[in-house]
């Protein structure tokens, strides 16, 4: 499997994490991307929540024929995007790992941790880095 | 594993066709229905445009947890899709059927204007008979 980027959101559409592993499509203007990533999530959550048979039930994940965005919301409101190729399958529990395990380990429990501020925490990038290259 | 609706967007992303199958689809008005195809199709361009990897095409495929949504571009410019329950299999040949149904029935039919809305008794009899095929296999 082949990861290719990390979005982390925050509840207000703030990038707080973003981490590429491999982008053979060079990311010409970064804030201008993470903005069309968030409007897109957010118009495809109303989307959704639209469509949807019955009440409550979110969207986890969306392809074309060369990706896969996984996605993962918090009750925070806090977004976890996980860009993958297709061999990917179901990343809802790898998602729900870096949150729990990561996340919340390293920063929400982390007394300095600012929250709504770019992550920069050492301790956390690392465990990111670990993690992704284990999968 | 039911279907539950169909959708067809024509060149410009504007709704042409909208069918339930099934009894517990989403109960939208015209409307919405129009609303929602629409962006759909605005979506499935922009997830294109944040591909990292190269020629990448427009969205295919949407899961969620009440169900999954799958879609097809003709090369005409076309969108087909169709929403189905969660783990449901084999959507893409479901839509090339329509597509074949819809060369046939709609595109055939003399009084069809193309990219106007679908009014053709044939091409929902037979959808309704591919719905109830795809239930049983």
């Amino acid at each position: 499997m082949l990861v290719y980027t990390l979005h982390i959101f925050n509840r207000s559409g703030t990038c707080m994490y973003y981490r590429e592993w491999s982008r053979p499509v060079p990311n010409s203007d970064l804030k201008s991307n993470n903005k069309l990533m968030f409007g897109f999530l957010f118009s495809l959550k109303q989307l959704v929540a639209k469509i949807s048979p019955r009440k409550g039930g979110g969207f986890y994940a969306c392809s074309t024929n060369v990706f896969k965005l996984n996605y993962f919301e918090t009750p925070s409101g806090h977004r976890f995007i996980l860009c993958t190729d297709l061999s990917a399958g179901d990343m809802r529990e790898p998602l729900r790992h870096i949150y729990s395990h990561i996340f919340v380990e390293c920063l929400v429990k982390n007394p300095l941790w600012r929250p709504n501020e770019e992550i920069t925490n050492a301790n956390f990038v690392q465990s990111i880095e670990k993690y992704i290259t284990s999968l | 594993m039911p279907l539950l609706s169909l959708y067809i967007n024509n060149k410009a992303g504007g709704l042409i066709y909208h069918r339930d199958f099934a009894s517990h689809a989403a109960e939208l008005d015209v409307n919405e229905h129009l609303r929602l195809a629409s962006t759909f199709n605005g979506l499935a361009l922009i997830l294109k445009e944040l591909s990292p990897a190269k020629r990448s095409s427009k969205m295919e495929l949407l899961e969620a947890d009440s169900f999954v949504l799958q879609s097809f571009d003709t090369l005409t410019g076309l969108k087909f899709f169709v929403t189905a329950d969660p783990d449901s299999k084999k959507l893409d040949a479901v839509l090339r059927e329509v597509y074949e149904l819809y060369s046939d029935f709609v595109l055939k039919n003399p009084f069809y204007e193309t990219d106007m809305p679908i009014h053709c008794e044939r091409f929902d009899e037979k959808l309704i008979k591919l719905a109830e095929d795809y239930q049983r296999r």
